[in-house]
């Protein structure tokens, strides 16, 4: 196929903002079309992508429908591909943008022209991070996605959005200006900044602990890993809920991606040297945060608590460097790209009747929105990890792969997945069980139309990736290898000549 | 004489100069009639010196230098003052200071930066630095009724007086150790054993960061800014830097390219501390002129980190940088000329606050201009930082390179404020529309050129790298 797919995929976005930028004339109108259009483009996008993964060879670990282009000089190029890794992320973004456009006409009152706009930047944004394969480009598709959602945050968010939106904003920026020293110091050593290449270029291994530590802090700042998570709560109260769904579903995986892709792939022996600092961190970050979540009052901030545990999983999981501890993590980012985004739209559903978060003003919601119930319900336990959901396949793997490199680790992660259990179902309890004391639940209408055509896709997917995890799977898995056995071959060939 | 047509565009505006003076003298109420024909020479000028622009010629017995680098900069420094007096005009005429000695003092100015950036010699620099600078002292008090911009005039002639008595006393050290004023034998003559030689250097060096405002030189430059008039300030931010940079370059790399290590350190102090000043001090600033005064310093650090790393990459980086550096500082003063409502000027960033509802065009402008200085990709401030830090890192200067970025994102912290004021506050009146075209042209052109930088990020490296090619 000669068609430049990817680079499709990656830009039209920006077409429908183009779109949206022309349209004028009476504002009601103009938002409905600027909804129909954004709406279009983010569902384009989306066949687009399953066409691209029915496309896709899953036997084969290289990069697939490479596009190439100069574009600095002679050697940075505009290059980008998915393999196994990363297409799933590219199919994750262009599902849930489409959600998060239908989301906004629930939960964004006013200048929903310029959201849409933020909205669809970001997506070509975020579709750039996972298929760039040049690392400046990477690097600038991931910096340039935080002036979109710095607006999100800031213009529609809540109360203390200001705060918030500074936080997030200078906090990803000061992480990712030493991946930028970082990617300086490899272009000029390896003297290019071909992803393709530079997996098969070995880095002198003096260099790699710097390097790796430049890229950890940005990735960490991201993912979001203890103690540099604190950004994330912040962000998450006060975004809008599309802002809250992008930032869980889909920015927070740009971390896990750049681990799995970069510190494994370009220094596989600070990334063996690291690991027990990963782990440390992840387990302290697993505990304290579910231990956090279970006190908070607010919903979106449990929510938010619960996704940095999450995350937690991810990268104990990569840094097992097994391919079920990096299958479990690539699983358990695309399902919590999923439970999450639908977590955070249950809690905007009730948001925009009530116009509260805190916890104690509800209870007994079960008595007037029942559908909405069974809706949270399946997408807790799905949080929890309940078998039979996607939640539990991600986290099941990631502990096998772990409980072969340390029994310790996997123990105390473990210990997570019952924390999880106490908060999620004890914010369940509260909110939907137990007796009417606020008189407004009495009066709440169940889910509308739009809400369900959010939610219904997410709980499907939730259920079926839950059942046959194997279609995920099957795709990522000869990558996974692939990763594993260079990492593998590099670190023995260190043990050698260390032994030597 | 030899080859005199190499200097025509110095002619030229010599001549321009004197004629419109005499017209100016004898013609009442001439201010549009001279701005305007100011405006043309400064363009006619630019093709002048651009056929200049392949050769390498040095004249008047090697003391004046005609090559790559002092023909990009002067066209930079046409190109930029044009800009300026086009969309200041407006600024002008609202706050009834249209003396006809306005255009005339940018003109002789601009005549003082070509001598600066072409001289190969002492006397040379000194005589270019003295005319540039005795014009901007009076342009900063262009506004005679105000207490302000008198008191910026004094402060500014007063600290600058002092500066240029340091770099002369320099110049006469280098003299009379080495013989000579002219860099190729001072050069040559220069022994790094000689504590005479290093004070001489030291004390040119604090004259010419004094001019491009770096720090610990830099305590004239918020006052200035903030008091002398903003059409004024906008010209202070745009070519002067130009120029002081030009000639920074050549005496560094040319007269004391062999002692690269006596002032590399120098250069690192200066750079980082301008980085970090520029930075810190800024947060706190209000008035959006005084803001602009400490982003230009730290600017400047970062413009001259590229060349305290004493090789090519560094050099074409830095000039790239400062072409950037007056693109979108062209953007963000069009913005603050803008904040006018019925014909009285606002200064403070408050009174932006809600400028996306009432003018989204100018408030995504102006977002995409602090962005840009902040160093966000894709926009082109980025990318000038890019070369800058590549350079760094190559020369291995990593503690530069670390500090050089933490002080980015402490600088974007103050972008994002002014960014938090238009985007998240409420509204407030609107802003008098527009109807100045040299405004709404600055406008549209440094937007365009910064948001669209990147579809060719190496459009001017072929240019730089040339210009820099020059020094080495």
């Amino acid at each position: 196929m000669n068609l430049p797919i990817l680079t499709i995929i990656i830009f039209l976005p920006l077409i429908g903002v183009l779109f949206i930028l022309l349209t004028k004339g009476d504002e009601k109108k103009v938002n409905q079309i600027c909804f129909n259009v954004s709406l279009l483009t983010s569902f384009l996008v989306f066949i687009l992508s399953l066409l691209l993964w029915n496309n896709f060879d899953p036997n084969s670990a290289e990069f697939q429908f490479i596009e190439e282009q100069p574009w600095i000089g002679n050697v940075i190029k505009y290059k980008v591909g998915v393999d196994g890794i990363s297409i799933l992320f590219v199919v994750l973004t262009s599902f849930v943008t489409p959600i998060c456009i239908i989301a906004t006409s629930n939960s964004v009152k006013f200048r929903q022209k310029d959201f849409f706009i933020a909205l669809l930047l970001m997506e070509t944004m975020m579709l750039g991070v996972f298929c760039s394969l040049d690392i400046f480009i990477f690097y600038l598709f991931f910096e340039a996605g935080l002036i979109p959602m710095f607006l999100i945050i800031g213009i529609w968010g809540g109360i203390r959005r200001v705060y918030s939106a500074f936080k997030f904003f200078l906090y990803t920026l000061l992480g990712s200006v030493f991946m930028l020293i970082a990617i300086i110091f490899i272009y000029l050593k390896a003297g290019t900044t071909d992803i393709q290449e530079l997996l098969k270029f070995d880095i002198d291994a003096k260099y790699q602990y710097w390097l790796w530590l430049g890229f950890f802090t940005s990735f960490a700042v991201k993912t979001p890993m203890w103690p540099v998570h604190t950004w994330l709560p912040d962000a998450h109260v006060e975004a809008p809920t599309s802002g809250s769904v992008i930032l869980a579903a889909i920015l927070l995986k740009m971390a896990g991606y750049g681990f799995i892709r970069f510190s494994i792939g370009f220094f596989p022996v600070a990334s063996h040297y690291f690991a027990p600092l990963i782990f440390t961190l992840s387990i302290i970050g697993i505990i304290y945060t579910s231990l956090v979540a279970l006190m908070q009052k607010d919903m979106k901030k449990l929510i938010a608590y619960s996704s940095v545990a999450h995350m937690g999983f991810v990268t104990i999981g990569i840094f097992a460097f097994n391919s079920q501890g990096i299958e479990g993590s690539i699983f358990q980012m695309i399902s919590h790209g999923i439970v999450s985004a639908a977590l955070f739209l249950s809690v905007g559903v009730i948001y925009d009747r009530m116009h509260t978060r805190e916890i104690a003003d509800y209870g007994g919601v079960v008595n007037t929105m029942p559908k909405y119930s069974i809706f949270f319900m399946v997408f807790i336990l799905a949080s929890l990890g309940l078998p039979g959901t996607s939640g539990f396949v991600g986290e099941f793997l990631v502990l096998i792969g772990v409980f072969k490199v340390n029994y310790l680790v996997s123990l105390l992660a473990a210990t997570g997945v019952v924390l999880s259990a106490c908060y999620s179902l004890w914010l369940y309890r509260r909110v939907v069980f137990g007796d009417v004391t606020n008189d407004n639940v009495r009066s709440l209408k169940d889910i509308n139309k739009f809400e369900v055509m959010t939610l219904l896709p997410l709980l499907i997917l939730t259920i079926v990736l839950g059942i046959f995890p194997n279609i995920i799977l099957d795709t990522i898995s000869t990558s996974v290898e692939n990763v594993v056995t260079i990492y593998n071959s590099k670190i023995s060939l260190l043990n050698q000549t260390n032994i030597k | 004489m030899d080859n005199l047509n190499l200097i025509y565009p110095e002619l030229f505006i010599g001549i321009s100069l004197m004629v419109l003076l005499i017209v100016g003298v004898f013609k009442k109420n001439s201010f549009n009639l001279i701005s305007k024909f100011t405006a043309l020479s400064l363009l006619v000028a630019i093709p002048m010196v651009y056929i200049n622009d392949n050769v390498s010629v040095k004249l008047f017995s090697n003391n004046y230098i005609i090559d790559e680098l002092s023909s990009f900069l002067k066209i930079l420094i046409l190109a930029s003052s044009a800009f300026a007096l086009f969309f200041t005009n407006q600024y002008i005429k609202d706050n009834k200071i249209d003396q006809f000695e306005y255009p005339i003092l940018i003109m002789s100015a601009i005549l003082g930066m070509f001598v600066m950036v072409s001289s190969n010699n002492l006397i040379g620099l000194y005589l270019g630095i003295e005319l540039q600078s005795l014009s901007l002292y009076v342009l900063a008090s262009l506004n005679r009724d105000s207490v302000k911009s008198t008191e910026a005039g004094v402060k500014y002639f007063v600290l600058g007086a002092l500066s240029s008595g340091l770099l002369l006393y320099g110049c006469s050290l280098i003299y009379g150790f080495t013989g000579s004023t002219n860099y190729y034998i001072i050069a040559e003559n220069f022994d790094s054993r000689n504590l005479g030689l290093l004070f001489g250097l030291v004390f040119i060096l604090i004259g010419l960061a004094f001019k491009i405002s770096a720090v610990p030189f830099h305590m004239w430059t918020p006052d200035v800014y903030e008091g002398a008039p903003t059409s004024v300030t906008a010209f202070f931010a745009l070519a002067p830097k130009v120029a002081g940079f030009g000639a920074i370059i050549r005496i560094l790399y040319v007269a004391f390219g062999n002692v690269f290590v006596e002032w590399q350190i120098i250069l690192i102090f200066i750079s980082v501390a301008s980085m970090i000043l520029g930075a810190v001090a800024a947060i706190g600033q209000t008035n959006i002129k005084r803001l602009m005064a400490y982003s230009s310093i730290s600017h400047m650090g970062y413009g001259l980190a590229g060349l305290a790393t004493g090789i090519d990459e560094g050099v074409s980086a830095s000039i790239l940088y400062i072409f950037l550096y007056v693109v979108m500082n062209i953007g963000s003063f069009v913005c603050i000329l803008i904040m006018k409502r019925k014909n009285i000027y606002f200064e403070n960033i408050r009174d932006l606050s809600g400028l996306s509802k009432n003018h989204p065009v100018i408030a995504f402008s102006f977002t995409v201009f602090l962005f840009s200085l902040a160093g966000i990709p894709p926009l082109a401030g980025f990318f000038a930082k890019f070369y800058i830090f590549m350079a760094v890192i190559k020369a291995e200067l990593f503690a530069l390179a670390v500090i050089g970025l933490v002080t980015s994102v402490i600088s974007a912290f103050y972008y994002l404020k002014i960014i938090k004021i238009i985007y998240f506050d409420p509204e407030q009146e609107k802003f008098d529309s527009i109807t100045s075209k040299g405004i709404k042209f600055s406008l549209t052109f440094s937007t365009l050129l910064i948001l669209f930088y990147f579809l060719n990020p190496s459009i001017l490296n072929y240019f730089v790298n040339i210009a820099s090619k020059a020094v080495q």
